[in-house]
């Protein structure tokens, strides 16, 4: 049996001065080495979800563990299983991809020798060698992603948490980012991904959670979420069972 | 401990390659200490060593108005520049402006008359007193009220105006005085007094000589530079506020802060290295500052800057105003949303603490109602300090007093900001 790398149990969340939660009864087991979209229109709540699961939040009630290990009680352990890629460029642009892989690696405890083979490593693959020394401002969108996908990486994390990774980037650049994240997966890492662009889902995901109303309404491999409704394409799919929700994809 | 020095880098890093923030953190106090100490400096001299231009409309032109005109330029704080004697109100603005005289004053036509008329009832009365004249006393009350008008530039400040207001008044007593002893010294002898009397009432003025109250015995009068450059040192340390403040806001709007706290290290090492970056930026322009102090400003005919001998003292009161600087655009950057809010904020913040702080106007010369505030304003405490080396030539025990609040202010700020950041769920 494998091991569960992210476990969820009766969560319940809602924002400070909030009436309603924002999440409500949670549960969801993403087993080790899965790869698991998280999906839903704007506001069902898949960053808070992320961010509950990074320990960025605090749940108010429920359980959420990642390989066994309760996240927000010792962080230096949980926050090194995992990798963060944020919706937004969460790094230094001033500074250089070099520059931020090398604060950032060290920040997750590698050593220098490991950050520079790394820092290569990511570099190459990522196509961001000949830019290595140059400040990310001056970057494009679809190479400020690369960049803030090497930053979450850089440790060889268990688990790779990413909100949105190709959002706003051109197709070539988006297809080298989901060519890599492949990779990861298929050499162990867990992927847990949120998007709006269900086509990519199909791509990377073998599981998808749909989430409406901050709720999880289905949890299924794709290929049987559709033979169970009946369905041919995952966005006819989750306007039905969101009920016609205003869905933005 | 790799982590830290990885984190000082890139502070280090992010300050070089922020240009504005490094003007504003250098280049502007640097402008300031020079522009101000000049036109201290300036204005010193002005007072006491050029001499303002004073116009004279003499409708009189009698002994004793011509004695007043004298005395007048003899007191060497004016430069006569005109003497005219047909007086017109009129013309008098635009005959001010044409001369670019700053005062003008107009004796009128009896001035002579009139001050005679009040010395001889004087003399007659003293006289009387004393026995010495049995004629019946003048009890008429002769008096000498605004028979002088004072014309003003509005660019005088008030207290300069009364400075020259004294000066114009003593000339009249000293005429005044003449004429008297002149009348009763006629009277009692019956002939003329000799000039040679006179001229030694004249000088033989009581003088007083001034002497700087200082903590190590040494009387070396304080300049503009001494005065200006540590307050100046203040101020530009608190305006890291426009590089820190906004970094900081930066960095949670990024939401870099947010990636940082997903990390397997302490937030804190951040924010330690922060404040330990932006230490090291106030020291420089300590450094830098009194550096222009003590080897520009000679070569710009500005007063050297003299360095405290307690060197020890100095670098406490340096580190302690720095760190305390840090501290304050920790907060504003911690509770400010965005960098608008931080710079803005920042920047009036800091102009008003130095307000209330002495910075901009000395503290001595404070309201009362404001003593709260310049109590609060950790710039006032950093001043004092600071002062208390420079100008009073001071040790660090002198200074304790004023170093024990500059702490405790600091360690509230501090303490502010770590609420602020577990309130921004950072920490």
């Amino acid at each position: 049996m494998s091991n569960i790398a992210v476990n969820i149990e009766k969560l319940n969340f809602k924002y400070q001065g909030q009436v309603s939660d924002t999440l409500s009864d949670i549960h969801l087991k993403i087993e080790e080495g899965a790869s698991i979209g998280l999906f839903g229109p704007n506001g069902a709540g898949k960053t808070t979800l992320l961010h509950l699961m990074t320990g960025i939040l605090k749940n108010n009630q429920g359980n959420i563990t990642l390989f066994g290990k309760k996240v927000g009680t010792n962080y230096k352990e949980t926050n090194s299983l995992f990798g963060l890629v944020p919706q937004d460029f969460s790094f230094y642009q001033e500074l250089s991809p070099i520059e931020n892989l090398q604060f950032f690696g060290a920040f997750y405890g590698l050593s220098k020798q490991q950050i520079y083979n790394r820092t290569n490593e990511l570099l190459e693959v990522l196509g961001l060698t000949e830019v290595r020394n140059k400040s990310v401002i001056k970057f494009s969108g679809g190479m400020k992603r690369k960049v803030n996908l090497a930053i979450g990486i850089i440790h060889q994390p268990k688990i790779i948490f990413l909100d949105e990774p190709t959002v706003g980037v051109d197709i070539q650049s988006r297809y080298s980012i989901i060519k890599y994240l492949k990779k990861l997966n298929n050499e162990g890492a867990t992927l847990v991904y949120t998007s709006h662009q269900l086509n990519e889902a199909e791509e990377i995901c073998d599981k998808i959670a749909l989430i409406n109303d901050g709720k999880i309404i289905a949890y299924e491999k794709i290929s049987q979420l559709l033979s169970q409704h009946q369905e041919t394409s995952l966005e006819n799919l989750f306007l039905k069972l969101a009920k016609n929700s205003l869905v933005h994809v | 401990m790799y982590k830290l020095w990885a984190c000082l880098i890139k502070d280090f890093k992010l300050i070089t390659r922020d240009r504005v923030g490094l003007s504003l953190m250098f280049l502007m106090p640097i402008l300031l200490v020079i522009v101000i100490t000049a036109l201290q400096a300036g204005t010193f001299k002005i007072v006491n060593e050029n001499k303002v231009p004073l116009l004279i409309y003499n409708d009189d032109n009698a002994s004793i108005s011509i004695l007043l005109e004298n005395t007048l330029e003899k007191i060497g704080i004016f430069k006569i520049i005109e003497t005219t004697k047909n007086f017109d109100n009129t013309n008098i603005a635009a005959k001010m402006k044409e001369t670019e005289a700053l005062v003008a004053i107009v004796i009128p036509k009896n001035f002579s008359t009139q001050v005679q008329h009040k010395v001889a009832n004087f003399t007659k009365n003293t006289l009387h007193e004393f026995g010495l004249n049995t004629d019946s006393i003048n009890q008429s009350n002769d008096t000498l009220f605004n028979i002088l008008t004072l014309y003003y530039h509005p660019v005088l400040q008030e207290s300069y105006r009364k400075n020259l207001l004294n000066a114009i008044r003593s000339a009249v007593q000293v005429v005044e005085s003449k004429q008297i002893i002149s009348s009763i010294y006629t009277s009692i002898n019956e002939s003329e007094m000799p000039d040679s009397i006179l001229n030694n009432f004249a000088t033989q003025q009581l003088s007083i000589s001034e002497i700087p109250v200082s903590r190590d015995g040494s009387q070396v009068i304080p300049n503009a530079s001494q005065h200006n450059v540590p307050a100046w040192t203040i101020f530009a340390m608190f305006f890291i506020i426009t590089s820190l403040g906004s970094s900081i806001v930066k960095e949670k709007i990024s939401g870099s802060s947010i990636r940082l706290k997903t990390l397997p290290t302490n937030f804190l090492i951040t924010l330690f290295s922060k404040q330990v970056t932006y230490l090291f930026v106030a020291m420089c322009q300590v450094v830098v500052i009194f550096a222009i102090g003590v080897f520009f400003f000679p070569s710009i005919g500005l007063p050297r800057l003299n360095i405290p001998s307690d060197i020890v003292g100095l670098i406490i009161v340096s580190l302690l105003s720095g760190w305390c600087a840090v501290s304050y655009a920790l907060v504003v950057g911690v509770f400010a949303q965005t960098q608008e809010q931080a710079n803005g904020f920042g920047a009036i913040s800091v102009v008003l603490l130095a307000a209330f702080g002495g910075i901009l106007v000395p503290s001595f010369a404070m309201p009362e109602s404001f003593s709260f505030f310049l109590k609060i304003s950790p710039m006032y405490w950093s001043l004092e300090s600071f002062y208390g080396l420079f100008l009073e030539g001071g040790k660090f025990s002198d200074i304790i007093n004023n170093i024990i609040p500059l702490l405790g202010i600091t360690l509230f700020l501090q303490l502010l900001a770590l609420i602020g950041l577990k309130k921004n769920n950072l920490i």
